[in-house]
């Protein structure tokens, strides 16, 4: 509950209409992307300008109330959901694009921008700014740099991080914070912009991002590899790294995945495949020529059952369906769709794709893979049915002894959906005990009071490593 | 009322809802607001947290549901292919049951129009005949000029200016009831959904529509004894009204034995699509009205996929644009046909509009119940039909073509910018040799 007084103070700093706790709400804005949480906020606010935001936070320091940043409530972390009550800010007022610079190659922008109104607008401008969430029809700019976002672009033009070299952002007590700015060399102290880049919103609200913009590939073509052997397909995305050959695009699709998909899109993939990769290059047109040719020729010593080479941008983009429906198709397949985000080394995804299918059978839980092979950023994908506990429960372990599985094979818990509430009890198992240590440092000498998203990042106790059975 | 909703909703659909959000900038309330609580995932929390137990359906959850415009643009924005359109009905008819919250005006017109005329056409054409009296005669102007409108709601007298001439005797009274196919042997034997306000307001348009179908060589029944298709009763909430409805027109066109039955309103269409899942919990009908929703087709689209060719060719240059009909575009799936009829009218530029697939804020009566919301959305859609410099704005829907008509007189140029139903417009530019 926040007091009266509070609310009082609120409304003055931000008006009367902009500050709610009617039950509607407080209802909707008590989920986010992820299945099966929820907790209701005290209050909700919608600032119009960082002098807001500071204002704002000023007086919930004062009254010690914890604030939750939201964009649009994409996140599959449980990122947004204010598991301690408190107010949760909305900043889609916030919207602007305050400038593109054409001399600089830069964007200035406010944090509730649209991804892909951004990234329409700086396109007709003839420009480019790579990272593409598969959520960018709905996800804002400040909670991309919140949860650091990547996209099917991510392998040859990096994600979020490498395109923020400027924020603007207000620390708990409502100072204004400004670090970075147009510069494309900077190393004046700790590089605090990077440290806010993935942040999740525990450290700071952003209220502004300088964004890097880069020149658009001139000519991209896409293609598709079947194999009926899955270590064929995951020897391929190694050979075609080691050949020096860094594709824009590099995407897999597991069998469970590719019969769900065909069931879907009748795309008449074949069902016996193992895997399927879905390959783009851009750039100039000779040389993209030349790297297609020199993938398809892996992919045939790989023993690909068959590739594909689209000849038009219509059998391009009927390519992409399929790695586009993925997910589509599995959503519909059951009530519960549970997009998890384990990463490995690239020369493990093979033994990872296979450990995720043993890890499924093992717990009886339905689990089909694809993601981004290029990145080694796998996303194990369970359906279920939330109001069926005892599978849920299933899916959990089975998701644990995953993480598990990818911290063994030197990869990761999260690759881009971020740690939030999900994957806090499972962050030590990747940055140790130094780690978090470190980390509780760095969010005490931002955040003394704890208020800024509790709950996150930071579990009240790490979960106990399973030890893997093999039985 | 929490009883009543948590009965009447398909918990299968809350469930299946991930809140994943794409649905979000589909939704044209979402965009006017920004507001979670106005958007389709936060709708669907707002259902699912009532039927849980955690929300109390109070005036404001009333209000919300009645906010929607039921365009079910997020229908197909949705990877879970969760059936918004059916929550949505569920939740107003469970409101509905409830509700004692509406305006006096929106009351007595409800009740007059839902039991007392839709239902009836020999009542609707008493209307169109009094409404004809009326706007033939002095009374209209008297009215007009006394400021009895002005007792009336000022989005209801905008409304009443720019309502076209009605007309007493409907389409079979006009040319009769069947029609053979021009041009040899008929492609399909289809039967016309007269509609009812269509009927009245725009029988010119179902007299073209015949006419179009006989031309593409179709043989053309209009069964005397259909009735409206139960659309605004359905999305008003009064789900067995509708059903009463449906029942009887699928009785009448299964005893005309057509192929298909072809309608020039997106709105009636939808519903007339979705009569299986209409009457889903009634066994005895399950057959007749799967019969029924298979064939049930636009007109573009019947013209378009089954028709012979037919061209077009317009005397003077012109340019024109064209508004989808949500319910044609969103349930019936139906915005490449429309599209491809116009783009073969000779000697006219089709022009697309910015965001022709948004709703224009007419959504059955929706420009009269919340005519803010409603008038908001028109004015961005007037900005956008404005920009392509089209003299026309075509339409595929009765309640559109009056809200572009209303946008035309409010925000437009009423000398140089018209608004025609597509089947009128083509009617008019057929090549004939
Ligand atoms: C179907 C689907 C596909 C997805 N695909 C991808 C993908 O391809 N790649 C990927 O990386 N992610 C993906 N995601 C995850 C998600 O969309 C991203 O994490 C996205 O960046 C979240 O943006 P948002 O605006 O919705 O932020 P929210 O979910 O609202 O917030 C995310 C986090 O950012 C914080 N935050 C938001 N705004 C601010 C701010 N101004 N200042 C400080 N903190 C802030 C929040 O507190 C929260 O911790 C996907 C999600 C879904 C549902
Ligand atoms: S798109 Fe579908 S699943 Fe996603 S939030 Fe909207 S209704 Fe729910
Ligand atoms: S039906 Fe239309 S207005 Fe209603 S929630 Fe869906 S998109 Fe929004």
């Amino acid at each position: 509950m926040i007091s009266e007084q509070a609310k009082q103070e609120l409304a003055a700093v931000l008006g009367p209409d902009y500050v709610k706790d009617d039950p509607q709400t407080l209802v909707t804005h008590s989920y986010d992307g992820t299945p099966m949480l929820q907790s209701l906020p005290d209050a909700v606010v919608y600032p119009e300008n960082t002098e807001q935001v500071s204002q704002t936070l000023k007086v919930l320091h004062k009254h010690r109330i914890p604030l939750v940043s939201r964009g649009s409530g994409t996140n599959l972390c449980g990122g947004t959901v204010p598991v301690q009550g408190g107010v949760v800010m909305v900043m889609h007022r916030m919207n602007r694009i305050l400038e593109v610079d054409l001399e600089n190659l830069t964007a200035t922008v406010q944090p509730g921008l649209n991804t892909k109104q951004f990234i329409t607008h700086v396109e007709e401008l003839g420009l480019f700014y790579p990272p593409d969430p598969s959520s960018m029809a709905v996800s804002t700019i400040g909670g991309n740099i919140a949860e650091c976002s990547g996209g099917l672009r991510g392998l040859k033009y990096g994600t979020t991080k490498d395109y923020v070299i400027g924020l603007e952002a207000v620390l708990a007590n409502g100072d204004i914070l400004r670090t970075g700015g147009k510069l494309m060399k900077d190393v004046a102290g700790y590089d605090l912009t990077k440290l806010l880049v993935g942040s999740e919103g525990t450290l700071a609200v952003i209220t502004e991002a300088t964004l890097k913009l880069i020149p658009p590939p001139k000519f991209k073509k896409t293609m598709i590899a079947m194999y009926k052997d899955l270590h064929g397909a995951a020897r391929t995305v190694s050979k075609i790294i080691e050949a020096r050959i860094i594709p824009a695009t590099l995407e897999i699709m597991d069998n469970p995945t590719i019969r769900v998909v065909d069931d879907f899109a009748k795309l008449g993939l074949p069902r016996d495949m193992e895997a399927i990769l879905l390959i783009e290059q851009d750039g100039d047109p000779a040389a993209v020529e030349r790297d297609i040719e020199r993938i398809e020729s892996i992919c045939r010593g790989e023993s690909a059952d068959r590739v594909e080479v689209a000849a038009t941008p219509e059998e391009a983009l009927k390519l992409m369906t399929a790695r586009r429906s993925a997910f589509t198709a599995l959503a519909r397949l059951r009530p519960t769709t549970i997009l998890e985000d384990a990463t490995v080394p690239r020369s493990k995804i093979a033994e990872m794709v296979l450990e995720i299918n043993r890890i499924a059978a093992k717990h009886n839980v339905q689990i089909a893979t694809f993601g981004h092979a290029g990145d080694g950023n796998l996303h194990p994908t369970a359906t279920t049915d939330a109001r069926d506990q005892d599978e849920v429960h299933r899916v959990e372990a089975a998701f644990e002894e995953i993480f598990e599985a990818a911290i063994r094979l030197g990869g990761t818990i999260t690759g881009e959906h971020g740690v939030g509430l999900v994957k806090a009890p499972f962050l030590e198992w990747k940055v140790g005990a130094a780690g978090m240590e470190m980390m509780r440092g760095i969010k005490q000498a931002f955040d003394p009071h704890n208020l800024l998203n509790p709950g996150k990042m930071f579990a009240k106790a790490t979960r106990k490593r399973v030890v893997i059975d093999r039985g | 009322m929490a009883a009543t909703l948590k009965l009447k909703l398909d918990y299968d659909q809350l469930t299946n809802c991930m809140r994943c959000g794409f649905c979000l900038p589909a939704c044209p309330t979402f965009r006017e607001t920004g507001v979670e609580a106005e958007s389709p995932r936060g709708r669907i929390a707002l259902m699912k947290a009532v039927a849980d137990g955690i929300l109390k359906p109070d005036q404001a959850f009333e209000d919300q549901m009645n906010h929607c415009l039921a365009c079910r643009a997020c229908e197909p924005a949705c990877p879970a292919d969760v059936k918004y359109g059916q929550l949505i009905e569920q939740a107003r008819d469970a409101v509905e049951d409830h509700t004692e919250s509406h305006r006096w005006w929106i009351r007595a017109i409800r009740k007059t129009a839902f039991k007392g005329v839709f239902p009836h056409q020999s009542r609707m054409r008493l209307l169109g005949k009094a409404l004809k009296l009326y706007q033939g005669t002095r009374l209209k102007q008297w009215t007009q000029r006394s400021g009895v409108m002005k007792l009336f709601p000022e989005h209801l007298q905008q409304m009443e200016r720019i309502l076209p001439d009605a007309s007493e005797d409907g389409v079979v009274a006009r040319i009769g009831a069947e029609h053979k196919a021009k041009g040899g042997a008929a492609v399909a034997k289809v039967g016309l959904f007269r509609g009812c306000i269509m009927d009245v307001l725009f029988t010119e348009t179902n007299v073209n529509t015949v006419k179009l179908l006989g031309e593409a060589g179709f043989d053309v029944v209009i069964p005397d004894v259909q009735n409206c298709c139960g659309a605004l009763h359905a999305h008003s909430g009064e789900a067995d009204d509708a059903r009463e409805l449906a029942r009887r027109n699928i009785r009448a066109f299964r005893a005309a034995g057509v192929d298909y039955i072809a309608t020039n309103a997106g709105g009636c269409g939808a519903l007339l699509v979705e009569y299986d899942h209409l009457l889903q919990g009634d066994p005895e009908w399950r057959e007749a009205a799967a019969w029924f929703a298979e064939r049930v087709v636009d007109v573009s689209e019947l013209l378009v996929r089954k028709g012979r060719p037919l061209a077009f060719e317009s005397k003077e240059p012109a340019r024109f644009t064209y508004q989808d009909s949500c319910h044609l575009r969103n349930v019936m799936k139906s915005s490449g046909a429309p599209r491809t009829l116009m783009n073969r009218v000779a000697g006219a530029e089709f022009c697309e509009m910015k965001e022709a697939d948004r709703c224009c804020g007419s959504a059955g009566i929706y420009n009269v119940t919340q005519p803010e919301m409603s008038g908001r959305i028109l004015e961005h859609k007037m900005e956008h039909a404005e920009a392509t410099k089209a003299e026309y704005i075509l339409t595929s829907n009765p309640g559109c073509l009056l809200q572009m008509k209303l946008g035309i007189e409010k925000h437009g140029d009423p000398g140089r910018m018209a608004a025609v139903h597509v089947v009128d417009f083509l009617y008019e530019r057929l090549k004939r040799d």
